[in-house]
């Protein structure tokens, strides 16, 4: 892995590599104030990002209802979350959901990649069209969808009877509202996991390849024997940002379903918004922040351990 | 002996590579078909549905190619709504978020890239992996507490939010990468760190702000959830704008794609215009906002 990425980027942009610390002019770098180029951004970070960690983690030790504090009930609403069968069953949910819009999006976006690879006319353009889903607007994405659901009306149902299959309730079932979810999650995010494997498989070397190829090695054999194994920290990369994302989708589960039916579609994020801003238990929902956050924290620390180790193809 | 080696494969044979070979051509642009076509599909059923009339929007089976192409619903939606306001503000919060994440997060792209401030840059992961929803709860009670409630100011903050972290991690990225050799001879030849930065590091760093600049104003131009907790009804973003076109009045699909198509619309076409600049950044670190 390692090394292929370093034949495809020169030695001299590794920060930190010992030829680099060797060749501009010793330590010089650690003595300079560079901070204070970041001092500006970071003084944001801390008034928009730091300071809202601290005060929700305050909040979440009251009885908080909309804007004034109410009495200290110490670990009181972490007590009630581990009791709330609303909650819990949104944390089981949310799993559903993760593990679903995961590893759809992983092998859809692994083909793509390998489809993507191979030169063809209007690649270029095509890749533009092809990502369009990820970066369109997802209040948009989301309404079109909603359309296309609608038990009577949308063409989703239509297309379904073209091929002799029943029409669906999709979103309005509480047994199909989380795959029919999915279904647009998959749509939007696959060209995310395609552009970080596309990435990886630009980074290949070439010299396996030709090895194997004298060796009279099959194209199947290549792939599982050569390119996987060189384009699997790319999908453990693309693993955890998905996984990432997935938990905290929110958009498009808000826009389409609102939760519902009932609470068939009621993840954590879409639980926190109700506490917070349809119920106002400020409090509490802080509770659901601090629990939900610890998750995404232990996510994150995985996803900056496995960047590390693939710093340099990316 | 040696003749029969050297002799053209039978005819035959040649006229099945040829076969074989077409045929895994055409199965690779039929798989290129399968893959692209969902994405660009639902997009035009958008744009079917913003040109139809009443009658075709409701007709089954479906109608895909509108027989009498109207601009009504586009029509409907600047007189139903003041459309051309929440596009305004739109404009002013994504435009003074992205301004002001350049003008913060450059310097600090340079910075931490030079000074291996790698703890900071953890920092800017972990702002970019939280749910944004949980900074809105104590800045909703900040806002409130500061009166700030029904100004652009509560959405241009928190979309600083999303554009800072994305401006500075596609910077580090960035600035890495850019040879440091340049900047170590204008600072031997008595240049201050900010003049190294400002007359060498800067205008060679000119394609990583392009890309921080796009991701950055993509990224907040799409944001919906800052919106639909701290926007009044005079300073709605469009995306909220849209969103509430849905619940509160009446659904009608045409203008209601009209609006959706409209909002979108830039990002699409920004999108297919400068793909390359987007998948560059987006590959450096997978960015992303929201």
């Amino acid at each position: 892995m390692s090394g292929g990425a370093a034949l495809a980027q020169p030695p001299a942009g590794a920060p930190g590599s010992l030829w680099q610390r060797l060749t501009s002019g010793a330590s010089a770098d650690r003595g300079r104030p560079y901070f204070l180029f970041f001092v500006p951004a970071l003084t944001i970070i801390a008034a928009v990002i730091v300071f809202p960690w601290v005060f929700t983690l305050f909040m979440s030790g009251y009885d908080w209802k909309l804007a004034q504090a109410g009495t200290f009930v110490g670990l009181g609403n972490y007590k009630g979350l581990l009791t709330d069968d609303r909650f819990l069953s949104a944390l089981l949910r949310t799993l559903y959901y993760t593990v679903l819009a995961v590893v759809l999006p992983l092998i859809l976006g692994t083909v793509s990649a390998l489809i993507f690879h191979r030169k063809f006319p209007f690649r270029g353009f095509l890749r533009g069209v092809f990502i369009l889903p990820m970066m369109a607007t997802p209040v948009a994405v989301g309404l079109v969808w909603t359309m296309m659901f609608h038990p009577q009306l949308g063409v989703l149902n239509y297309l379904l009877s073209l091929v002799g299959i029943p029409p669906q309730l999709w979103v309005y079932d509480p047994g199909t509202v989380i795959p029919s979810l999915v279904l647009v999650e998959t749509w939007q995010w696959t060209p995310l996991v395609m552009l970080i494997v596309l990435g990886g498989l630009a980074a290949l070397p070439t010299e396996p390849y030709e090895s194997a190829q004298i060796d009279g090695a099959t194209g199947w054999q290549m792939f599982r024997h050569i390119t996987f194994p060189l384009v699997l920290p790319f999908l453990m990369v693309a693993t955890i940002i998905r996984t990432i994302d997935a938990i905290k989708a929110f958009d498009i589960i808000f826009v389409i379903s609102q939760g519902g039916p009932g609470t068939a579609s009621e993840t954590i994020n879409i639980f926190l918004y109700l506490q917070a801003f349809a119920f106002y238990n400020i409090g509490y929902a802080s509770a659901v922040v601090v629990v939900f956050f610890a998750l995404i924290i232990a996510l994150s620390l995985t996803l900056l351990y496995v960047r590390q180790r693939t710093r340099w193809s990316t | 002996m040696t003749a029969t080696l050297i002799t053209a494969p039978p005819r035959r044979r040649l006229i099945e590579l040829a076969v074989k070979r077409t045929l895994m051509r055409v199965g690779f642009f039929l798989s290129v078909v399968v893959i692209v076509s969902p994405a660009i599909l639902v997009f035009l059923w958008m744009l079917s549905l913003s040109l139809k009339t009443e009658i075709e929007t409701i007709a089954y089976p479906p109608v895909f190619i509108p027989e009498h192409p109207t601009l009504a619903n586009f029509v409907q939606v600047f007189r139903a709504s003041p459309f051309a306001l929440y596009l305004l503000n739109s404009i002013i919060v994504t435009g003074s978020a992205t301004l002001l994440a350049l003008a913060v997060g450059i310097p600090a792209g340079y910075g931490i890239a030079k000074a291996k401030a790698y703890k900071v840059a953890v920092l800017v992961l972990i702002a970019r992996i939280t749910p944004n929803l949980s900074y809105l709860i104590p800045l909703f009670i900040l806002f409130r507490a500061l009166d700030l409630t029904g100004t652009l100011w509560p959405l241009v903050i928190t979309h600083l939010v999303i554009t800072v972290p994305i401006v500075v991690w596609v910077m580090i990225g960035f600035f890495e990468s850019l040879h440091p050799d340049l900047e170590e001879a204008a600072l031997i030849d008595g240049c201050t760190l900010w003049q190294a930065f400002r007359y060498v590091a800067l205008p060679l760093s000119k394609p990583g702000i392009v890309v921080a600049s796009i991701l950055a104003f993509i990224f907040s131009w799409n944001n919906f959830i800052f919106g639909v907790v701290l926007a009044g009804r005079e300073t709605r973003t469009l995306p909220v704008a849209v969103y509430n076109v849905l619940t509160f009045e009446q659904i009608s699909w045409g203008p209601l794609a009209a609006a959706a198509l409209l909002v979108t619309l830039p990002v699409l076409i920004l999108t297919v215009v400068v793909q390359r600049e987007i998948v560059t950044g987006l590959t450096a670190g997978g960015v992303k906002g929201g």
